[in-house]
């Protein structure tokens, strides 16, 4: 029962499931009632279910994760967009002291079950503001779960998990991704836990840790590594806090050689997190440093010259070349 | 007086800034202890004997204020780390919280400490925050009564969410005075200021919630005057956003009472949001760790000492017979029985474990944050007798 469908079709569907299944499931955001969202990701949910829960809301970022705490306090289970990355700051407040820490100074006795999807990243040749990748200072956070979808079938399955979830999932969706892509979904599968990477392409030499846009970059990399005798294997992260790391030291104690790659900025990002971690487990297994490919620390160029201020797959296989080097 | 085809200046539509609250203050009891009508609101206690629900009213305002004075003294003792005091706002308090039915809830600020006593919550678990043994010592739906917030006017927003859950449970609005509920958000003068309380006004007109905006103008944010929050009554911004505001005076247990009821009916019967200034002032500091000397005169202090709410309300009951020596003594010993109840309590209160503190970071606890609590808990049982 396959069909082939985009990112932006799964997520639709994802949430059309979702809101079947539990009557509680509200969203709320701007623009997501009649225009669909500015990205068509809620298309069609507002006629179908109402504007009492598909709420389009009045242009305030932290009003509106604001209120969706109010509702989840009143037993719902908010799904929020925020329209662009750039846009989730004046909302930040809200996020971190009041989402991620409800449930922690209840102990326990309240629960925050919302999501707030964030289109992230670059590459649409968007003005300042809608390429940005904040997901290390929400992955700082405690309190909160980070994870990123990088294909039209984790997109179907893991949106419905965070839902599903009784902690705030911080949600990111690659917006490059959205309309590209298509791949087979077949809803009678059964999903792999959301909170588990996964290796995407197997390989040998070195280990590419990659998600959300990226993941796409480092296949193209093994592709291309491959074509020269070089044999990448590929982890798709998915959740970023958690981290799953059980996979990750288990190839890196085979390959020796890591590089990650993210769209966000190097420094501090989680990458950072990613090195610290593998150097304290897998030291003695280390044949070189772990290399990070990610956006260089100045803020989001002008368009014309994001792909070079972005990982592509030239940086990757540099790194690959560096580490192999050692 | 125009500005240049701007419109009449400030004054001319607001009046002269009124340092008494203004001839739109809304009062039912005078400072004197004197019953007094007005025209849009009156003392309804819903078919309870009117001087029972006063000698109640007097009650909840000298226990609250016992509960400041406790708390205030076992800071200086060294018992709780601090204590945001509420002297001269317990009219306000008691009025909002009494103004309550059972099915409506209410986010407060770090402050309500009237509020909470109002809502059955024992004051003691309101010690535990300040003490530092918890967030948070209270069931929130237990009595319909939120945690303390401290960042300043971020609960606006959750109980104008709240409210909006209530509109989708169908208890706005349909007659039933059991079933229909609306919400009480608390705040101050300072938090006016806050984005996030203009966006819950916002988001509140919009949607048409039943919510209650009910702000304690104490005059004082910290150390910075009213005059620093805003130039116009802080009531008449409701109506730039589309409902509307009220100012009552604060110190009057009575007309507060009747405005937030009146205020509490409006929401629960679908007619949205109501803005409530609570005209009052902050007789002690902002917390214990405040010095006012620093900041303002002693003269505002002693006028408002004049329109002390407690004592307004003993005036008005003796001088009409409706309480005497036996009432006002029980009461008396009441409140010296919650002293010792909040005294003892306080101190006893055990400090948190120290692995308690990986609890309830999430719903479901992730194994990296397990395995950083498996290394704590072994890093302290490798210490000889410490566990």
């Amino acid at each position: 029962m396959a069909q082939k469908v985009t990112l932006a079709k799964a997520l639709n569907m994802g949430l059309r499931k979702a809101m079947e299944d539990d009557p509680k499931v509200l969203l709320m955001g701007e623009d997501v009632g009649k225009l669909g969202g500015v990205f068509r990701i809620t298309d069609g949910l507002q006629k179908d279910f109402g504007e009492d829960r598909v709420i389009d809301s009045p242009l305030a970022e932290s009003g509106i994760v604001g209120t969706a705490v109010g509702l989840a306090l009143r037993g719902y289970r908010p799904v929020v967009e925020i329209q662009f990355d750039g846009f989730v700051y004046p909302a930040y407040d809200q996020i971190v002291c009041q989402v991620a820490k409800i449930h922690y100074r209840s102990q326990g006795k309240l629960k925050m079950p919302m999501v707030i999807r964030i289109p992230f990243g670059g590459g649409i040749g968007a003005v300042e503001h809608h390429s940005e990748s904040p997901e290390a200072q929400f992955a700082h956070t405690p309190g909160l779960k980070v994870v990123a979808c990088s294909n039209p079938v984790d997109g179907y399955w893991m949106i419905q998990q965070a839902i599903k979830s009784d902690d705030p999932v911080i949600f990111l969706e690659p917006k490059r991704q959205y309309h590209a892509d298509k791949a087979d979904l077949d809803e009678t599968a059964t999903p792999e836990p959301l909170f588990r990477s996964r290796v995407v392409r197997a390989g040998g030499d070195v280990t590419v840790l990659a998600y959300g846009p990226t993941v796409k970059t480092a296949l193209s990399a093994a592709e291309a590594a491959a074509g020269e005798g070089r044999s990448l294997e590929v982890i798709d992260l998915r959740t970023l806090s958690p981290l799953d790391m059980a996979p990750v030291y288990e190839s890196v104690r085979r390959t020796g050689r890591v590089v990650v790659t993210h769209e966000a900025h190097v420094n501090l990002g989680i990458g950072a997190e990613l090195a610290a971690r593998i150097t304290e487990e897998c030291f003695y297994s280390l044949e070189a440093p772990v290399l990070r490919v990610g956006a260089f620390d100045a803020p989001y160029p002008p368009s014309r010259i994001e792909e070079d201020f972005l990982p592509d797959l030239d940086r990757v296989l540099d790194a690959v070349d560096r580490s192999l080097g050692f | 007086m125009t500005h240049n085809g701007f419109g009449p200046d400030l004054v001319e539509v607001f009046g002269p800034s009124q340092q008494d609250g203004g001839p739109e203050l809304v009062q039912l009891l005078t400072p004197e202890g004197e019953r007094v009508d007005h025209p849009d609101f009156r003392f309804d206690t819903g078919g309870e004997p009117e001087d029972e629900v006063v000698r109640g009213f007097y009650r909840d305002m000298v226990l609250t204020r016992r509960i400041d004075v406790e708390a205030t003294a076992l800071q200086r003792h060294g018992e709780l780390g601090i204590w945001a005091q509420l002297l001269g706002q317990e009219a306000a308090q008691v009025g909002a919280g009494r103004a309550l039915r059972p099915q409506d809830f209410v986010f407060p600020t770090y402050r309500e400490h009237g509020v909470a006593w109002c809502r059955g919550v024992d004051p003691l678990n309101l010690l535990g925050l300040f003490r530092g043994v918890d967030q948070g010592g209270w069931d929130p739906a237990a009595n319909n009564f939120g945690l303390y917030t401290i960042v300043i006017g971020a609960q606006t927003l959750h109980a104008t969410g709240y409210a909006m859950g209530m509109q989708r449970d169908g208890v706005v609005g349909t007659g039933d005075p059991d079933r229909d509920a609306a919400v009480v958000a608390h705040f101050g003068d300072g938090a006016s200021s806050q984005g996030d309380v203009n966006e819950a006004f916002i988001f509140a007109a919009s949607y048409n919630a039943p919510v209650v905006f009910f702000c304690q103008n104490n005059q004082w944010a910290i150390s910075e005057p009213i005059e620093r929050q805003t130039r116009i009554p802080l009531y008449q911004r409701a109506l730039g956003f589309g409902f509307p505001g009220v100012r009552v005076d604060g110190n009057d247990v009575l007309a507060t009472y009747a405005v937030t009821q009146a205020a509490l009916q409006r929401a629960r019967d679908g007619q949205g949001p109501t803005f409530v200034e609570a005209y009052t002032y902050r007789m002690g500091a902002h917390t214990t760790t405040d010095d006012p000397t620093r900041y303002r005169l002693s003269d505002d202090l002693e006028r408002w000492k004049l329109k002390d709410p407690i004592a307004r309300v003993e005036v008005y009951l003796r001088r009409n017979g409706l309480a005497g020596d036996d009432f006002f003594a029980a009461v008396q010993e009441e409140a010296d029985d919650l002293g010792v109840h909040l005294r003892e309590g306080c101190k006893a209160l055990p400090d948190p474990q120290p692995l308690s503190m990986f609890d309830h970071v999430y719903a479901e606890m992730t194994e990296e944050l397990a395995a950083q609590r498996d290394g704590f808990a072994a890093y302290l049982d490798s210490f000889e007798g410490a566990r």
